[in-house]
């Protein structure tokens, strides 16, 4: 199969361009799945590395595990201000007919703490081991409809599925509309050279369309008692039940692209990974009590969000580099989870490796992934589920991944199932 | 040598022995001891080693500082206490022979 292998040419013309030169902020690179070999070279070459020009403007990239973790833990050194850029390579506000959002992943403390306080508890794990039972019987449900031996796209018919279904069921979502979600969260990071939305002014009108829907519900359930839905935590919680409506707007959202495209394509992922390395196929098939530390590998391994940014708040010095107040600053979790200095054997997918949870795709420090728990749940039910059923998930075809320089996505997966 | 006791939600108590210097985050990793994550390595960045120190020995060990990366990751960890501490953050010396430290039914 010649899934994720690079031509030879293009591994060389990749090799031969100056340092200099390399511009890691292009969405290609990353639907070409190719940019693992441009962050091969950062890592030996200048793991701290300025681009001077680009798309999206001069920008700092941190290639290696440690000086990644070093910026992610220092917020008062490295901001996550909207105002000031936020958290993605493209600028939040930059856009002329986009919405100016705030959500808390793009605050810096005090306010940062106090909202990420507020809906916590919905993803914490006391509140998941009372989720557990019925995201495992939604799993079931999807997994039990599927074809035997036919193909179809395994995005669409399971990872899409799922995670909508959990997403539904933390939100407490109307059922029979919860494609919504999934429509809201693709456009919520998609810009108009995805193809997802016509214009930013047509994205707009959606994230208001989605704004006044979840007002609907709000208002109903800020008048019943509070629940553990997370429209209920919010609606009741000191710290937000009085946000401005762009703020109410901007968590949303926050909440549904943090649940939705992150656990989707870790679950496409998984199946992908698994069936470029048969050996690990093998390993799990015969002891899938192995899932546990197999999933913390899938979430390194698919690395669902390439990167986090900052903003310099002062001068500053990583890696030799001398980082001026003011500069966009871009964490690469997707080149540190390959940094073998790290992490040994760091280019391969092994699904019993010793310290599986050691990985960077939900960052650390104060913005560190709030849902980290619930999307290895979901991923560990899936797996379970699928293993009492199929021998195999077969990949038939080539993967289609996402245009876009943030979210590692796959659009499509054509697979076969294999019955057990 | 310093002795460390870790005890588990469910009440189940483990006595292990760990170097000076090392945390206490090291001694439950280094002793098979359940309950304590650490997935970022000890580096103060993920709270997944969170530990109520036994409200005798707290004096001793020191209590949360506000406005430090300790305190700033615990606000947001599930249960934690005016005893909470990242286990991390707890470098074993001899005045901390027999410390008590109990471990949250789970890490987040």
């Amino acid at each position: 199969m010649s899934i994720d292998t690079i031509e030879l040419d293009t591994a060389e013309k990749i090799a031969a361009i100056p340092i200099d030169e390399i511009d890691v902020s292009r969405p290609s690179l990353f639907q070409q799945d190719t940019i693992g070999l441009f962050f091969d070279r950062l890592r030996k070459e200048e793991p701290v590395h300025y681009c001077r020009e680009s798309h999206v403007g001069p920008f700092w990239s941190i290639t290696k595990f440690d000086d990644i973790m070093a910026v992610d833990t220092n917020h008062k050194v490295f901001s996550s201000e909207a105002k000031l850029g936020g958290i993605a390579i493209q600028d939040m506000h930059s856009v002329e007919g986009a919405l100016e959002l705030e959500m808390f992943i793009a605050m810096d403390p005090p306010k940062h703490d106090q909202q990420r306080k507020a809906v916590t508890p919905a993803v914490a794990p006391s509140n998941l081991l009372l989720l557990e039972p019925t995201i495992r019987e939604r799993a079931c449900q999807i997994l039990d409809d599927l074809p035997i031996g036919e193909e179809f796209d395994w995005v669409d018919k399971v990872s899409i599925e799922l995670t909508t279904m959990t997403l539904a069921t933390l939100f407490d979502f109307p059922w029979e509309e919860r494609r919504k979600l999934t429509r809201w969260s693709d456009v919520t990071t998609a810009a108009p050279e995805t193809g997802i939305v016509a214009s930013y002014e047509a994205r707009r009108e959606e994230l208001i369309e989605c704004a006044m829907y979840f007002k609907g519900l709000w208002d109903q359930r800020v008048n019943e008692p509070p629940r553990n839905d997370l429209i209920s935590i919010m609606a009741h919680s000191p710290a937000t039940k009085d946000m401005p409506f762009l703020e109410f707007l901007g968590n949303l959202l926050l909440l549904i692209v943090g649940g939705n495209d992150t656990t989707r394509n870790s679950i496409s992922g998984g199946v992908l990974a698994l069936n470029q390395n048969p050996t690990e196929y093998r390993k799990l098939n015969d002891d899938p009590s192995l899932i546990t530390s197999m999933v913390p590998e899938i979430i390194r391994w698919q690395t669902p969000l390439t990167h986090m940014r900052r903003t310099a708040l002062q001068d500053w010095e990583i890696g030799g580099k001398q980082i001026k107040k003011g500069d966009k600053v871009v964490m690469w979790y997707l080149s540190g989870n390959r940094d073998e200095t790290v992490i040994d054997q760091a280019d391969r997918f092994i699904i019993d490796r010793k310290n599986p949870r050691h990985h960077l795709s939900f960052g650390y420090g104060i913005h560190r992934c709030m849902g980290n728990r619930l999307a290895e749940l979901q991923l560990r039910i899936i797996w379970e589920e699928i293993h009492k059923r199929f021998a195999k998930v077969e990949v038939t075809g080539e993967p289609e991944r996402l245009y876009s320089t943030l979210v590692r996505g796959i659009t499509k997966l054509p697979v076969r199932l294999h019955a057990r | 040598m310093v002795k460390v006791t870790f005890v588990s939600s469910d009440g189940t108590r483990r006595e292990v022995e760990i170097a000076e210097g090392e945390t206490a985050r090291e001694a439950a990793l280094f002793n098979g001891v359940p309950g304590i994550d650490g997935d970022c390595g000890g580096a103060c960045a993920c709270a997944t080693c969170h530990v109520h120190v036994d409200p005798t020995w707290i004096d001793i060990v020191g209590r949360l500082k506000e406005g430090e990366a300790e305190a700033e990751l615990l606000q947001f960890a599930e249960g934690a206490s005016e005893y909470s501490r990242l286990a991390c953050q707890i470098p074993m010396e001899s005045a901390m022979e027999g410390l008590v430290l109990h471990v949250p039914a789970q890490q987040y």
